[in-house]
């Protein structure tokens, strides 16, 4: 066992007041008290009379029944059943006698209730299990003072507890209502990782009936008596603002119309944080009584815009420090950002990092391999599009909403409405997807607003084309890669330089900075009123792609298999690192490729398959992918994809593989499909007639996932299997076609060719 | 506004609706039965699939005046108890994500095997590719789908 101080986030153990009597505080959720005719298929575990709150994280029925709270939200990475998982193995309970709920926002008890960045199950590792193993150890104590023994030997296994000696025993549900008064222990054992029984046994979704039977989940589904259906409208084009609406009359008298009018999101010189992207701060609201009369509304409403000029706004950074944020006046077109890019990257760049005298090498080289990659702005086109609920009464504002972070929204509420977080009420409904899209929630403001000002609560809902519009793109990048050869083929020097709109992809201090001697990195960027934000990976989703390519042309240059390249370069990281601040271990990310090879076959190919490889650490996680593909009809076709990852421990194995193939689909099709094009400020498409999705015949007929086993932390999942599986398909085309793709998407956006 | 009659899984009901409505939002916003999702509103995402007369329609993009006095079956109704072969090889091998697009998913399996009950590969990329599902659980769906095939 290992021993672990509890102080660590103590405050989330701090015990409600009232143990006794249900203590639903931890449990409340105002939302689903309203849902309609709740599940008609009874499942889990049976319902106690009475729940005991042993910490913020869990709770026990007197029957043993075990209720556990998921902190961060859910957007399909299974965390609601995960999280459990890992409270239950500490606790040592039975998976079957355990309840997964959605916790309520509450920073105090669950801290940063953030979902992305792959960091859920990371961040909540030590917590969770603390959680689990102080309830136990409470539990443990109320059963030593009920029947006089010494704690020592009390033991636990399956949610019972044993005095052997004695020959007693009591379900954890006899002793619960005593554990809960009980102070939370200073110091816990935790289980040695071999005898864990729950974690690294694969557990299905725990809300998988309710999803297969269409069960209202998420928070486009709530209904409530007096809600109205509430739409915007916003510019057209980047770089346009609101002025007026030019027949607000004949809109209000359509029929079902209850209000239309504009709303200002943010007060004049609000410093923004981080996450309160947003190009379109002024819009309008239609509320009416039905989703169709309000469409009917949005076609019938004539918005006059106008361009505005050049300005600032101030942000706001974590630690309370502020930066300015240039927005350029102008209508955006990609033809001219294409050619802004290509004009940046022939001007020197910031240096962010330089090792040996890349200059010298460069000078001497008897060959130098220069290519450039580039990719397009992406939407995140989650099938849910955005949404929310609010209401707003006696200076109180209730939010029910997909979210990936209520903790970044809460202050800027309170601070448009002149309210205080404790005003505010935010509940996370489940996410019909979220790949970063849903860190960024002005629509929550959004509808508050709208909320306030019709006077009646409201469901506001973006159409497809609304979602699709509004911004918060994964920005447009290009990346130029340069290898000197030396006489003997030998690699002397590396230089990237990238950069994108509005920011840079550049990681100075990835892979394979550190396996070469001479290694310059310079980036750039540009400005742009077009908003960017999270996208399953930013920055790493192309930078693997760009990378992960030049590797391959660099191997085929100096005769290398691409793999035993990699492995070079990784073995010289390892033994002999070039500069300090690799924020890498080569071992792992040898690890990964090792694994792939094998488990791939990969010096076997089957005939006429045509393979690609690709690697990549990013999330603190390792993911390397070899991609089989062969060419039907003209028609590039996914046969299998091998995939290795490196994420430490893996908590719910079948969970794993499944989010590990959604993103090497996602990732396939966003590197066959995936681009925003803009003409004069209006994006280009608008829906999926346009916006080319990856569908179920393009998807790989089959995909083989292995986990290196491991007995680290985990280290994330969301992510790390996306950005490399843009350099396997790249790869691969190149083997299938002997045409190297620059420009993702690679097979443009249209329909496949052929 | 017209008057309607539906049939919506076994149970008559009247609504009062323009009757250019999309039958899916005479589904979610009169009737309550929010299972079916609206994801693009043209026909393009499958995510609003319900069968009519037996045979898998996108909702959002049939007129309420159309599917009047039609037997419509949405994804609360497909069975009593949740426990249609296609449910039941969806949870087995924990096929959602999100879960979002998943009842269209569903409708749209179901619709498939009613037709072809032993469908190839071929028949399921077919039917199945007017379905987006963004988390790119398709592999998974289609081992589902075979699964529902070998039981039914």
């Amino acid at each position: 066992m290992t021993k672990i101080n509890t102080s660590y986030n103590r405050r989330s153990f701090l015990k409600s007041m009232a143990v006794t009597g249900g203590g639903m505080v931890l449990g409340f959720s105002w939302l689903s008290g309203c849902r309609p005719e709740e599940t008609k298929v009874a499942t889990g575990p049976a319902l106690p009379d009475n729940w005991y709150d042993v910490n913020a994280y869990l709770k026990i029925g007197e029957n043993g029944t075990v209720t556990i709270m998921t902190p961060n939200p859910e957007f399909g990475q299974n965390i609601k059943t995960s999280m459990p998982m890992i409270v239950a193995e500490e606790l040592d309970v039975e998976w079957e006698q355990v309840i997964s709920e959605q916790a309520p926002h509450n920073a105090e008890k669950f801290g940063f209730q953030f979902t992305g960045g792959s960091r859920g199950i990371s961040s909540r590792w030590e917590g969770l299990r603390m959680a689990g193993a102080t309830a136990r150890q409470m539990l443990r104590e109320a059963a030593a003072q009920t029947w006089s023994v010494p704690v020592a030997e009390v033991t636990t296994a399956a949610g019972m507890l044993y005095h052997e000696a004695s020959e007693r025993s009591a379900g954890y549900g006899e002793m619960a209502e005593l554990a809960a008064t009980l102070p939370v222990p200073e110091e816990v054992d935790l289980k040695d990782i071999k005898d864990f029984s729950i974690i690294g046994h694969s557990k299905k979704n725990v809300d998988a009936k309710k999803i297969v039977t269409g069960q209202p989940l998420f928070a486009l589904d709530h209904y409530e008596e007096g809600m109205h259906v509430a739409m915007i409208v916003h510019p057209p084009a980047f770089g346009q603002r609101y002025v007026s609406i030019k027949n607000l009359d004949e809109v209000k008298s359509m029929t079902g119309i209850h209000d239309v009018f504009p709303i200002k999101t943010y007060k004049d010189g609000f410093a923004k944080g981080g996450f309160d992207t947003n190009a379109f701060p002024e819009l309008v609201a239609i509320v009416g009584k039905t989703t169709w009369e309000v469409m009917q509304a949005k076609r019938a409403i004539e918005v006059e815009w106008e361009p505005f000029a050049d300005y600032t706004e101030t942000v706001m950074g974590f630690r309370g420090d502020t930066s300015t944020r240039k927005v350029p006046a102008g209508l955006e077109s990609t033809a001219a950002h294409q050619t802004a890019m290509e004009e940046a990257a022939a001007r020197p760049g910031e240096v962010v990092r330089e090792d040996g005298d890349p200059k010298g090498a460069f000078a001497r080289a008897s060959r130098v391999i220069e290519r450039t990659y580039s990719a397009p702005f992406l939407a995140h086109n989650c099938m849910e599009p955005i949404n929310c609920f609010a209401k707003v009464e006696n200076g109180k504002v209730w939010i029910a909403g997909p979210l990936q972070a209520p903790g970044l929204i809460e202050g800027t509420i309170a601070a448009r409405m002149d309210l205080t977080p404790e005003d505010i009420d935010i509940e996370m409904t489940r996410m019909g997807g979220g790949f970063g899209r849903r860190a960024y929630s002005h629509y929550m403001l959004e509808a508050a607003l709208i909320a306030q000002q019709a006077g009646v609560p409201v469901k506001l809902m973006y159409t497809r084309e609304d979602d699709m519009t509004n911004g918060i793109y994964r920005p447009t990048y290009q990346a130029t890669y340069r290898a000197a050869l030396g006489e003997n083929n030998e690699l002397l020097a590396f230089h990237v330089k990238a950069g994108g709109i509005p920011e840079s992809p550049l990681f100075a201090n990835r892979f394979p900075a550190g396996a070469i001697d001479n290694y310059l990195a310079e980036e750039w960027s540009l400005d742009s009123n077009i908003t960017i934000g999270a996208f399953r990976a930013p920055r790493s989703n192309f930078m693997a792609g760009a990378e992960q390519s030049f590797l391959d042309e660099l191997a085929e240059a100096m005769g290398k298999d691409p793999i035993d390249f990699r492995l070079e370069l990784l073995q010289r990281a390892e033994n002999d690192p070039v500069g300090e601040n690799n924020d890498y271990d080569a071992a792992r990310y040898a690890g990964v490729l090792e694994l792939v090879r094998d488990k791939a076959g990969w010096r076997q190919p089957a005939p006429g398959v045509h393979r690609g490889v690709s690697a990549y650490f990013c999330h603190n996680s390792y993911a390397a992918h070899v991609l089989d593909l062969t060419v039907e009809n003209d028609r590039p076709v996914v046969q299998k994809v091998t995939c290795a990852i490196d994420c430490g421990i893996v908590v719910n194995p079948d969970a794993a593989v499944n989010m590990a193939e959604g993103g090497i689909v996602d990732g396939i099709g966003n590197a066959f499909f995936g681009e925003l094009t803009f003409t004069d400020g209006v994006p280009d498409k608008r829906n999926f007639d346009q916006y080319r999705m990856i569908r179920m015949e393009e998807a790989p007929k089959a995909i083989d996932v292995h986990f290196v086993e491991s007995d680290v932390n985990p280290t994330g999942l969301g992510e790390p299997p996306f950005p490399p599986i843009f350099g396997a398909v790249a790869n691969a085309l190149y083997k299938a076609t002997g045409e190297r793709k620059y420009r993702q998407p690679f097979l443009g956006s249209g329909n496949l060719p052929g | 506004m017209a008057s309607y009659t539906l049939s919506v899984n076994g149970k008559t009901h009247q609504v009062d609706v323009d009757p250019n409505t999309p039958i899916l939002w005479v589904l979610r916003d009169h009737l309550r039965l929010v299972g079916t999702k609206y994801g693009c509103g043209i026909a393009q995402c499958g995510a609003c699939t319900i069968h009519v007369d037996g045979v898998a329609m996108r909702s959002c993009s049939l007129p309420v005046s159309q599917a009047a006095d039609r037997a419509i079956t949405t994804i609360e109704g497909l069975s009593e108890q949740g426990t249609h072969p296609v449910q039941e090889a969806w949870r087995e091998h924990d096929v959602p994500q999100c879960g979002y697009c998943q009842a269209g998913q569903i409708m749209s399996a179901a619709a498939l095997l009613k037709d072809i009950p032993n469908p190839s590969d071929e028949d399921i990329d077919a039917m199945m590719s007017g379905n987006i599902c963004r988390c790119g659980t398709y592999t998974r769906i289609k081992a589902a789908i075979k699964t529902a095939a070998a039981k039914s």
